[in-house]
């Protein structure tokens, strides 16, 4: 049977199992949403494009699926591109639906036209635009294995409103025939081998982990390896929720904001086993003074990140779970090397974590800190970026992966709300938190409509500290305290009064002692919360790396006596 | 720093143009001279890329572009032994007196005359980046009005 280009979008929705899409509709997409309308698609209507990819985003983080989006051309493309450059750094699948003008049109600056394909060119694994309705389904096809396999990411299918009309005998391919996409099913077991040898000399291993151990599935091999080596663990990041928090091997995280611990094992260390990671400069601090001692050993799934920054000892491509079935049997099972733990566990004793919580001021990282008692590690939790992000990587103590979602590469102000959204959408009966600052919540606040029309019973925890934090601790650091347009208290809405006017819940947070009450209110309430918890306003957040400098030169969290 | 040849078969494909040479700009190499051309095969190009750059660097750039969808195979020809050649037109001034004289040049370096001109003359020569440069410099106390390269075409030599 002939069906049209949208019929065949919709049908190949069906075919790849997707549950739900997050879009926004426009001119150039009406046939794909009068289709929408006609199929009953589970479509999640959105206040702005940019919140749409980024709720496709936390869907796919939290579920391992592929998160969909759709937009119309022009600006509704454009609007997307912040939600498609967040994807690509932190290697999310999804499939971007962009509307586009008739092919007839393109080129001649039409309405509502632009080079969606030519825009996201660096920020996409792929994009199609399509030029021919016998192509569509094909391309479909493609676009989701691609996004999925391999390092997965973004890939754009811009469609012209004429194809979304032509017609065409459907019939979905069972494969794909990419000559130029190779997915690796096999490990070179010669550097599996080395990489053994290495381990299981070393005296001073470190593992140190990011999002691949998350995004491939390998938590339970990671657990498995460190148990038997009795590495000492440190997590990017991406990696938070990939080893338990409360294990007594793991350090914490690394880098800018890491731990002491975790730093100055990097620093020692004489065997640093990187997995899925990419030894970004937040990580690495100067780069010529990191791991200075350690033969390294990077497992990553893309060739192309090893040996990027750092030099390596024995390089592994590969699937980190399937590399890790490879490794574990070759691993001398191992007590642990008693001086190297005294070591570790001396610097843990003597740099913990820690802030003063009074009995006037609420801390920030005390908020945090309440968050996971009560809801004992089992949330998942959504950030934006700033100083709350850095106290949630510090402070919550993540368990499971996948329960970390957050913008790690690109850093994107207005990720965590929208996310947390596509989070509770993908996990109905998970409990589901987002920290936010004051500033990056009005990033995308429009989307309380969204929370509220779908009665999504997400929490928001608003750090309000009336600045934009990290940006100030910076200013406050490095230069010479001029508060150059970080000071947001003048103007700021009533973020009661505000979740209240779009029909959500709003509790305002004063004193430390309604902390734990309001959080426990926030949950028993049905439908959106927004927590306005009025926190210490310049509270930094420590220990810090300074911007260039090495990670044993760390600033503040001081040593206890 | 020294000058790199990658050969780079690439699907045909709308736009592989772009993803190729963005890539080199956004991760800050230098192209020197890029050629596309088409193949034996109507759905396969060939790009023929010279580049500046350390070891490292062509290592980094190699396996970015593995990761394009549409590219199929990368080979860094340079220190292969290859047929390397190059199409290039000289308008050269030539008024009468010393119209023999160019005339003499080219027909050494097997350049062809293609244009003749009542003032200047365009040549044509093909050869490899030595025998541009030598030419180039013999024609240039002439004057030489305008010059246009095609960018290295480069094949290797014997096997299969």
């Amino acid at each position: 049977m002939e069906l049209t280009g949208a019929q065949i979008v919709i049908r190949c929705l069906q075919e790849e199992g997707v549950e739900v899409v997050f879009g926004y509709p426009g001119g150039a997409v009406l046939p794909l949403y009068d289709e929408i309308y006609k199929a009953n698609l589970n479509h999640i209507l959105t206040r702005h494009e940019q919140a749409a990819a980024h709720a496709a985003d936390g869907y796919a983080r939290a579920t391992g699926r592929i998160g969909v989006c759709i937009t119309t051309s022009g600006p509704g493309a454009t609007n997307a591109v912040t939600g498609i450059a967040n994807a690509h750094m932190d290697s999310v699948p999804m499939v971007v639906f962009t509307g586009q003008v008739a092919v007839g049109l393109l080129g001649r600056d039409s309405f509502q036209e632009a080079d969606i394909t030519g825009i996201t060119l660096p920020i996409t694994k792929h994009s199609y635009l399509v030029k021919d309705v016998r192509d569509l389904a094909r391309i479909i096809k493609e676009a989701f294995y691609i996004a999925g396999t391999g390092r997965p990411g973004p890939v754009v299918i811009d469609l012209p409103r004429d194809i979304s009309v032509a017609k065409t005998e459907f019939e979905y391919p069972r494969s794909v025939n990419l000559r130029g996409y190779r997915v690796l099913k096999k490990v070179n077991m010669l550097q599996v081998n080395q990489a053994a040898k290495l381990i299981n000399e070393a005296q001073k291993p470190l593992l140190y982990m990011g999002g691949g151990v998350v995004a491939s599935n390998a938590a339970a091999e990671i657990r498995a390896l460190v148990e038997k080596a009795c590495l000492p663990v440190t997590s990017t990041l991406m990696g938070l929720g990939g080893f338990p928090g409360d294990h007594r091997l793991f350090l914490g995280m690394l880098g800018m904001h890491g731990t002491r611990s975790a730093n100055y094992a990097v620093c020692e260390c004489d065997c640093l086993i990187a997995v899925g990671a990419r030894f970004d400069d937040r990580v690495t601090g100067l780069l010529d003074c990191f791991a200075p001692n350690a033969q390294v050993v990077h497992i990553d799934i893309d060739a192309a990140e090893i040996g990027k920054n750092v030099g390596v000892t024995v390089p592994i491509v590969g699937d980190v779970k399937m590399v890790m079935e490879q490794l574990i049997p070759k691993i001398e099972a191992s007590s642990g090397r008693p001086e190297w733990l005294a070591m570790i566990d001396d610097w843990k004793r003597r740099y913990p974590l820690s802030y003063e919580q009074g009995n006037e001021v609420i801390k920030p990282q005390f908020v945090i800190e309440t968050i996971s008692e009560v809801s004992k590690g089992e949330a998942y939790i959504t950030t934006e970026v700033g100083q709350h992000q850095m106290w949630t990587a510090q402070y919550f103590q993540f368990k499971h992966p996948r329960t970390m979602i957050t913008s790690g590469g690109l850093g994107t102000m207005g990720f965590g709300f929208p996310a947390a959204l596509g989070v509770q959408l993908g996990k109905p009966d998970a409990l589901v938190f987002g920290i936010a600052g004051d500033g990056s919540f009005q990033m995308n606040s429009q989307e309380l409509a969204t929370a509220v029309a779908y009665n999504l019973p997400i929490n928001i925890a608003i750090l309000n500290n009336g600045y934009l934090g990290m940006v100030r601790q910076w200013q406050q650091m490095f230069w010479g305290g001029r508060y150059s347009h970080t000071t947001l208290r003048d103007v700021s809405p009533d973020f009661v009064k505000l979740a209240e006017a779009y029909g959500a819940t709003g509790i305002r947070v004063s004193r430390p002692d309604e902390v734990r009450p309001a959080i426990e209110r926030a949950i028993a309430t049905p439908g959106p919360v927004i927590l306005d918890f009025q926190v210490d306003p310049e509270e930094n957040v420590y220990p810090m790396v300074p911007p260039g400098a090495s990670l044993q030169n760390m600033l503040g969290g001081c040593e206890l006596e | 720093m020294k000058r790199r040849t990658l050969s780079v078969l690439v699907h045909n494909s709308p736009g592989v143009l772009n993803r190729v040479a963005g890539l080199f700009s956004r991760r800050g190499y230098n192209i020197e001279s890029l050629n596309v051309g088409m193949t034996d095969n109507p759905e396969l190009s060939c790009l023929t890329i010279l580049v500046d750059a350390d070891p490292a660097s062509i290592e980094q750039v190699t396996k970015q572009l593995h990761k394009l969808i549409d590219v199929i195979k990368i080979s860094d020809i340079t220190e292969e032994a290859t047929v390397d050649r190059e199409l290039v037109l000289f308008k050269v001034r030539a008024d009468s007196p010393i119209r023999a004289e160019i005339m003499q040049i080219a027909s050494i370096f097997r350049a062809r005359i293609v244009d003749f001109g009542r003032r200047s003359l365009i040549i044509e020569v093909t050869g490899d980046h030595q025998k541009i440069n030598a030419i180039e410099q013999s024609l240039k106390p002439f004057g030489i009005m305008e010059m246009i390269r095609t960018g290295v075409i480069s094949m290797v030599r014997g096997k299969s």
